[in-house]
């Protein structure tokens, strides 16, 4: 089961704090530079809380999920 | 049968009689100087914009999709396409986008100093099209002024029913990129925004935006003359139509042409005067391009079509020709080196990926202590990873030239070169005080 939607960042509003990748290691990894890489395809159903708070503890708001 | 198209063919002024002589867009022979309104309208015949009802609206539109034109400022996506997306819209505008921020093109700026009004005639067409009140000209700082003494001849004549405004546009690599030059236009700032909203949707002043480079929009001027048919005479069956080139490196004569799409490249670079020396590879389609052999090249049609088998693409519409005595890793380092510098640093991957990827990749060229693991993994973590397409571009380059230049690179991990001529062939602008 997925969710349908999937993780997007603003590349331009990320600031590589990097609070994603803790809470959510199964989607987010960080690059050489601390700025987050997301596993391609949909949000699997079983991460949707944590992918939820991945999104709602950014502090540059550049987190959301799509679903074009 | 009289088609439409026969009927154009006869309202056809007699330079433009014969659909397959070129040039289309450059004025021909070698008088300098821009042309004068009346020397343009006695060229090509009145201009196409003129009262544009709806019906008439809806049946250009669709010759223009059966024209097959597509963007010339390296995308390539279709221009009906575009238009029908932003005519879809509120009280959209239109952009002729003549930034021309890439260093080794000079296409859009020699169209705009010799046929300022075949691009004004295609804004204003364009505006027509989509139902656009205002068309905003971005033009390179060489070229402003002839663009703007082309607008005020057009507005002492009370020619155009569309508003058109002048904008100088910023010289910066980034700065041609379309959500840039909107975000140039209204705050000044020449970097790109984030998508979405998507410029059709939501662009200059939050109105639907189309931004078309200024060749596309001479190519359109000429379609809405003449038709599709017209159009499709030369290039090829997918690829319709000419193009403009611009030709430098090692030719005798660097110059940019106007070429039927499909045109092989090497009698391109036949109408720069052929290679001045020996070539060892071509840097086709711009800084955002790739690398590819010289001879394996030669005999490829410049289309996507035919570019495609060497992994390469039209991009801008530029061939950059390698000596053989020239070093392609110094090359690609030094343009590396000015694309990394020229990220808009608004993307930390681009920021700091592109940084290292520029560093390593000088360290590889100059025989120095380097890693091509560390190479690779830095090329896969900035793939992709921008707002605009930046980072890729560079990606794109430097892996063609790993690839072109692979003997070269493992005798630069030995520490030795065998380029004679000091790098500089491909121009680069000094750097920039940080």
């Amino acid at each position: 089961m997925t969710t349908g939607a999937r993780l997007r960042v603003d590349p331009i509003a990320c600031d590589g704090r990097g609070l994603c990748a803790e809470i959510l290691p199964e989607l987010i990894s960080l690059d050489d530079w601390g700025f987050p890489i997301i596993r391609p395809g949909a949000v699997p159903g079983h991460l949707e809380a944590e992918t939820g708070e991945a999104i709602r503890v950014c502090p540059k708001l550049a987190l959301r999920l799509s679903r074009d | 049968m009289r088609t439409p198209d026969s009927v154009q063919h006869h309202g056809r002024p007699a330079a433009m009689r014969s659909a397959d002589r070129l040039p289309r867009l450059l004025p021909a022979g070698f008088a300098a100087g821009s042309v004068s309104l009346a020397e343009h309208l006695a060229r090509y015949g009145p201009a196409p914009a003129g009262g544009l009802n709806g019906p008439r609206r809806a049946a250009l539109t669709e010759e223009v999709g059966r024209s097959g034109l597509t963007g010339r400022g390296g995308a390539g996506f279709p221009t009906a396409r575009k238009l029908a997306a932003v005519a879809a819209g509120h009280a959209p505008v239109v952009v002729a986008n003549g930034t021309e921020g890439e260093p080794a093109s000079a296409k859009d700026k020699v169209l705009l100093a010799r046929s300022p009004h075949l691009v004004l005639d295609g804004a204003v067409l364009a505006a027509g099209l989509v139902g656009a009140r205002q068309a905003v000209i971005v033009a390179h700082p060489s070229v402003r002024e002839i663009v703007d003494d082309a607008a005020l001849e057009r507005r002492r004549a009370g020619l155009d029913a569309v508003r058109i405004r002048v904008v100088t546009g910023a010289d910066r690599f980034v700065a041609g990129e379309a959500s840039a030059v909107v975000h140039w236009i209204e705050r000044g700032v020449p970097t790109p925004t984030a998508t979405p909203p998507r410029l059709s949707q939501r662009g200059l002043g939050g109105r639907p935006t189309l931004v078309q480079n200024v060749e596309t929009l001479a190519h359109l001027a000429l379609i809405g003359r003449y038709g599709a048919s017209w159009f499709r005479a030369v290039g090829t069956a997918a690829e319709p139509g000419t193009m403009l080139v611009t030709i430098l490196g090692a030719v005798r004569e660097p110059c940019v042409h106007e070429i039927a799409i499909g045109t092989p490249v090497g009698e391109v670079l036949g109408l720069a005067g052929g290679a001045s020396a020996p070539l060892q590879a071509l840097l086709i389609g711009g800084y955002f391009g790739r690398w590819v052999d010289a001879s394996e090249a030669a005999a490829a049609p410049l289309s996507a079509a035919g570019l495609a088998p060497l992994g390469a693409g039209v991009g801008a519409g530029l061939i950059a020709a390698l000596p053989d005595d020239a070093c392609g890793l110094a090359e690609t380092a030094r343009v590396a080196r000015y694309l990394a510098d020229e990220s808009a640093g608004q993307c930390g991957p681009c920021l700091f990926g592109l940084d290292a990827v520029a560093g390593e990749f000088q360290r590889l060229a100059e025989g120095r202590t380097s890693s091509l693991a560390m190479l690779n993994r830095w090329l896969g973590q900035v793939d992709g990873r921008g707002a605009c397409s930046h980072p890729d571009g560079v990606v794109r380059l430097i892996s063609s030239a790993r690839t072109v230049f692979a003997a070269e690179l493992e005798q630069h991990a030995q520490g030795w070169c065998c380029g004679i001529r000091k790098a500089g062939l491909l121009p680069v602008p000094p750097r920039r005080q940080p």
